[in-house]
């Protein structure tokens, strides 16, 4: 494709793009690993192996590791019942799924505030009753959920519509069990957008900072996640380590993103049609 | 319902359903996980976003409107979204035409790279363009040389929500433009349009939905965006709060009903500006023969 037209023009379009994507993408990537590493290997080390650090580390990786597979459970119970079956009220089904798209993420974690904060709807029942939920990790769990919940949805969703039904009526009329046409028809067809789902829920879920930093109760070592493990180090001025723990999270994106990548030339036509490259 | 979902039953014996008759088994159960996922983690909780700022009468509810921060955030928030979203039109319109047309050395790497905004976590990227646009930074001592403050000011919030923008416009017009069809565009050669009128009358029409969508959607991002920005911002009142840190201001004097109003509107805004592409999306999609 492409015939170059414009021979004298194409240099000049091609230094502003790649000027542009310089300075505005590339530049405060470098940035992250220059800092945190500017005072030398010991001292990353050292940042990535402080109490606190290893404890917003867990807390990462202990929500992540409860909203993701949450939600890509529901992903596919969505999908099924959106793509393969005709009901009413799927159009108005979809533009709830995704609402949290269009919510700004402190809105995502306000929501959870209003029902069970100190102030919430439900906030004197649970301090009677001695249950915490904003300030803890279920609030965590429960805004980091909200936040990603249509990532897997998304990925399914077109592409199940795209595919039809066909193969698992059929494998029905063999007489397959539904959970069998599932596991043996339906899964192995959108497996690579399953992973791509995933991995985007999880991306987001790890890094979420927004919606977490409003329910958390920010103490260090206890109800730090990554993201706001590196906020209060960046506040304090310590700036080798909030990079050095920022490092961590660059290098998750840029993981998800070469996988990604990958996904979308490798599998392309086994990917939603928004992803087709 | 008037089609027989199945030919082999006739209409008239088959009693009246709401779904559809269908083959496959498993509705009711992933119907009901969906509706009951979605209820509690969405509806729910948006029910009390939506019925808590009445707490504060309608006199209340009018005063947080007219409240002269709360509007200066709102203000400031949708007018640096917009503004950023229209500088991204062009520039992202450039980057897609550039990776589409041009084979280039690095052609792929500098694909991926647009995708990057996307992929570093918000936080991330907030205190990453802080220390680049800071006075002791290499751009924000650039710019402090020709009299220009960039963090710190409205200005470093803007450019912030330039980054997180400008994948949504180059990833909703490449698609579109690798599509297109060369030979119409050489059909406007042939018939001597010149490079303008090839691209005014000939490409961005075909582009224009795509476009429209991709600035929407950094829009609707930019509003409601935290992390990126907080660092930048300052944070001065009337100056340069944008609305979703006076959300958690209100939050932390537990002025839940003013918090929550401020986020109603933002919600209600950014959820039209999506409705409002979705349609332009369905539009996309038949213009791509999807």
């Amino acid at each position: 494709m492409g015939a170059v037209r414009l021979p004298g023009f194409a240099p000049l379009m091609l230094a502003v793009v790649v000027g542009a994507i310089g300075v505005l993408i590339v530049a405060p990537l470098a940035v992250v690993f220059i800092v945190a590493f500017s005072k030398g290997v010991p001292a990353y080390v050292a940042a990535l192996k402080d109490p606190d650090a290893q404890a917003a580390i867990g807390l990462t990786l202990l929500v992540a590791s409860i909203s993701v597979p949450l939600n890509a459970v529901f992903g596919l119970a969505a999908a099924w019942s959106i793509a393969k079956f005709e009901f009413p009220g799927r159009r108005v089904l979809l533009a709830i799924i995704d609402l949290p798209f269009s919510m700004s993420p402190v809105v995502s974690g306000l929501v959870w505030v209003l029902l069970f904060g100190a102030q919430g709807w439900f906030g004197p029942f649970l301090a009677d009753h001695d249950i915490k939920i904003i300030f803890d990790t279920s609030g965590i769990v429960l805004a980091t959920i909200t936040v990603t919940l249509p990532f897997v949805a998304r990925e399914l969703i077109p592409l199940m519509q795209d595919q039809g039904s066909d193969e698992e009526a059929a494998a029905v009329t063999l007489g397959a069990g539904g959970f069998t046409v599932f596991r043996k028809v339906t899964l192995p067809n959108v497996k690579w957008a399953l992973l791509y789902g995933v991995l985007l829920c999880n991306a987001r879920a790890m890094g979420e900072f927004g919606a977490v930093s409003v329910v958390s109760g920010k103490v260090s070592g206890l109800s730090n996640t990554l993201p706001l493990h590196i906020e209060a180090l960046y506040n304090d001025f310590d700036f080798v380590g909030a990079f050095s723990a920022a490092s961590l999270l660059a290098g998750l994106g840029l993981v998800t993103l070469v996988i990604k990548t990958v996904l979308e030339w490798r599998y392309s036509g086994e990917l939603s049609a928004g992803r087709r490259r | 319902m008037t089609a027989p979902a199945l030919a082999d039953r006739p209409p008239e014996r088959r009693p009246w359903r709401w779904r559809q008759a269908s083959i496959l088994p498993g509705f009711p159960l992933a119907f009901g996980i969906t509706l009951a996922w979605v209820s509690a983690i969405v509806l729910f909780p948006l029910t009390a976003l939506a019925l808590r700022p009445w707490e504060l009468g309608l006199d209340g509810v009018w005063r947080v409107l007219t409240d002269e921060r709360v509007v200066a955030a709102l203000r400031l928030s949708f007018g640096l979204s917009a503004l950023a979203a229209a500088i991204n039109a062009p520039l992202g319109l450039l980057i897609a035409w550039t990776l589409v047309r041009f084979q280039f050395p690095g052609r792929r790497l500098l694909d991926a790279m647009v995708d990057l905004p996307f992929a570093l976590p918000t936080a991330v990227a907030g205190i990453a363009l802080t220390t680049l646009y800071a006075p002791t930074g290499l751009f924000g001592w650039l710019a402090a040389k020709v009299g220009i403050k960039t963090a710190y000011s409205p200005l470093g919030i803007f450019i912030a929500l330039l980054f997180i923008g400008l994948p949504f416009v180059v990833r909703q017009v490449q698609p579109l433009l690798m599509d297109f069809d060369q030979e119409v565009e050489e059909a406007a050669l042939t018939l001597g349009a010149s490079p303008r009128q090839r691209f005014w009358r000939v490409m961005l029409p075909a582009l224009a939905p795509a476009l429209f969508s991709g600035v929407s959607l950094a829009f609707a991002r930019a509003v409601g965006e935290y992390g990126s920005v907080i660092f930048i911002a300052g944070n001065v009142p009337l100056h340069s709060e944008i609305a979703p840190l006076l959300i958690v201001t209100k939050l932390e004097e537990y002025d839940y009903a003013g918090a929550s109003l401020i986020g109603l509107i933002m919600v209600a805004i950014s959820f039209g500006a999506l409705m409002t592409i979705s349609r332009v999306q369905a539009m996309v999609d038949v213009a791509r023969g999807l």
